[in-house]
């Protein structure tokens, strides 16, 4: 079952206007730069994007939001972008705040068939308002309702042409559960396989999830936030 | 005299048991890992997907798909775990998590906490505050006691869009320790040389003062 795609531009070829995109990453950690800069150079507009953040305003997410190609962002933080800020501020953008808990299990419940949860996460405050909530064990929770989208796009560090990944490290973040509830999943990874060279036991997310897959090139893996030690 | 940021991770350090597994928010509560006692065992959950996060990288040493909640480049311990953020929420929510610090803008009698937005000023977004504050079992808020004009921020009531309600159960300032109780803000401890009234004159929500204060102790 080769899922192989030739490249990222392949890969996101059919992603038109209107489209409802996740894009996995927290911050600019484990973010599919290969598909960003596919879906930048091909265009499409109204764009809904489902990712943690927003990425910083020369990357990530960051690059769409300048070209104005995403008309709504359901993030939980977007505090790193400038550009973010002022298209928000100037109602140019539509922006659903969501806890970070609450964000991934929406997700996550979009690609386990679920569709919706129950979370305590937000009662009492703005994000409760207009939802349906209800007691359990004396204690309120909110209705939830799962997420899914036309595309989702997800980096994985190694992957196999059947679509087996293996994240790395903090780079797994959101991808997993985006993974799951793309109705079309596309993979970009730093190094592409065949069959049988995964380990089966350190697969995180099964082919059975995952549409199309093309070895990436040329990453950047921006860093945020350089923090280090003195060497000794 | 008022606590150095560096003080106030130290006295919340205090708070620390061995065998905890903590989540320290962004600012001053990411400084209470340089005060861990030594031979005490506490692991650091980063809710981006880590549960044994290490000090940061030596120079040179960087690696951009590790990093922390606030997108700091950082290091593993020996028998560290990597997870998604579906299940780093899901020990979050599950109570799994110990014990939480996080800054706040401003705290309520209540135990009301607002964090996440000033309305017209301000939107940065919630990111995980709010799944931590409805779930943690035991948070310590560390923040100053004070806003920069000199208003209180421990208050009757948030002023503030809220992050969660009733769920602070302790504070840590520049210049006291105090509990949230059922029946107010109660003062616990003052930082060495700060008077009561100091701090009852900054403290605009109700506060309890009873029998002798004690200094912080570090």
């Amino acid at each position: 079952m080769n899922k192989t795609y030739k490249n990222a531009e392949e890969a996101v070829a059919d992603i038109k206007d209107g489209s409802v995109l996740m894009l996995g990453g927290f911050g600019l950690c484990g973010i599919p730069e290969n598909c960003i800069a596919a879906l930048v150079k091909k265009g499409p507009r109204q764009l809904t994007c489902i990712s943690n953040n927003a990425g910083v305003d020369d990357f990530g997410i960051g690059l769409m939001l300048k070209q104005k190609q995403v008309k709504k962002m359901i993030s939980s933080y977007v505090g790193e972008n400038a550009e973010f800020e002022r298209q928000l501020l100037s109602g140019e953008l539509e922006v659903d705040l969501i806890p970070q808990g609450t964000l991934a299990e929406r997700i996550r419940a979009g690609g386990a068939g679920i569709p919706a949860v129950f979370t305590p996460a937000g009662v009492g405050t703005e994000v409760a308002e207009g939802k349906e909530t209800r007691v359990f064990k004396d204690k309120e929770y909110l209705l939830e309702y799962a997420f899914d989208a036309d595309f989702a796009i997800v980096k994985a560090w190694k992957g196999d042409t059947d679509g087996n990944l293996i994240y790395k490290e903090t780079a797994r973040n959101f991808n997993p559960l985006m993974a799951m509830a793309g109705k079309v999943t596309i993979a970009e990874v730093e190094e592409l396989v065949a069959p049988g060279e995964l380990d089966p036991n350190q697969v995180h997310t099964p082919g059975i999830y995952v549409h199309r897959i093309f070895q990436g090139v040329n990453y950047e893996k921006r860093i945020e936030q350089r923090t280090v030690r003195k060497n000794v | 005299m008022s606590l150095t940021k560096e003080q106030i991770a130290q006295r919340i350090a205090k708070e620390l048991k061995d065998g905890y597994y903590v989540n320290l928010g962004i600012g001053i509560p990411t400084l209470v890992a340089n005060y861990i006692p030594k031979g005490m065992n506490v692991v650091l959950q980063s809710e981006n997907g880590l549960l044994g996060m290490g000090p940061f990288p030596y120079e040179g040493e960087e690696d951009a798909d590790l990093i922390n909640a606030g997108k700091q480049t950082i290091t593993t311990v020996p028998g560290s775990a990597f997870f998604d953020s579906a299940m780093s929420f899901g020990m979050i929510r599950a109570g799994k998590v110990d014990l939480t610090v996080l800054g706040a803008m401003e705290v309520s009698e209540q135990g009301d906490i607002a964090n996440w937005k000033i309305p017209g000023k301000m939107v940065k977004g919630m990111g995980g505050a709010m799944d931590l504050v409805a779930s943690a079992k035991n948070i310590i808020v560390a923040m100053m006691h004070t806003n920069p004009k000199g208003e209180s921020k421990l208050l009757p009531a948030c002023t503030l869009p809220l992050t969660g309600t009733k769920c602070i159960k302790k504070i840590v300032t520049e210049i006291a320790v105090l509990d949230v109780t059922g029946n107010g803000f109660k003062l616990l401890e003052r930082a060495p040389g700060v008077s009561v009234e100091e701090i009852v004159s900054k403290t605009a929500g109700k506060l309890t003062v009873e029998g002798e204060i004690p200094e912080m102790q570090f």
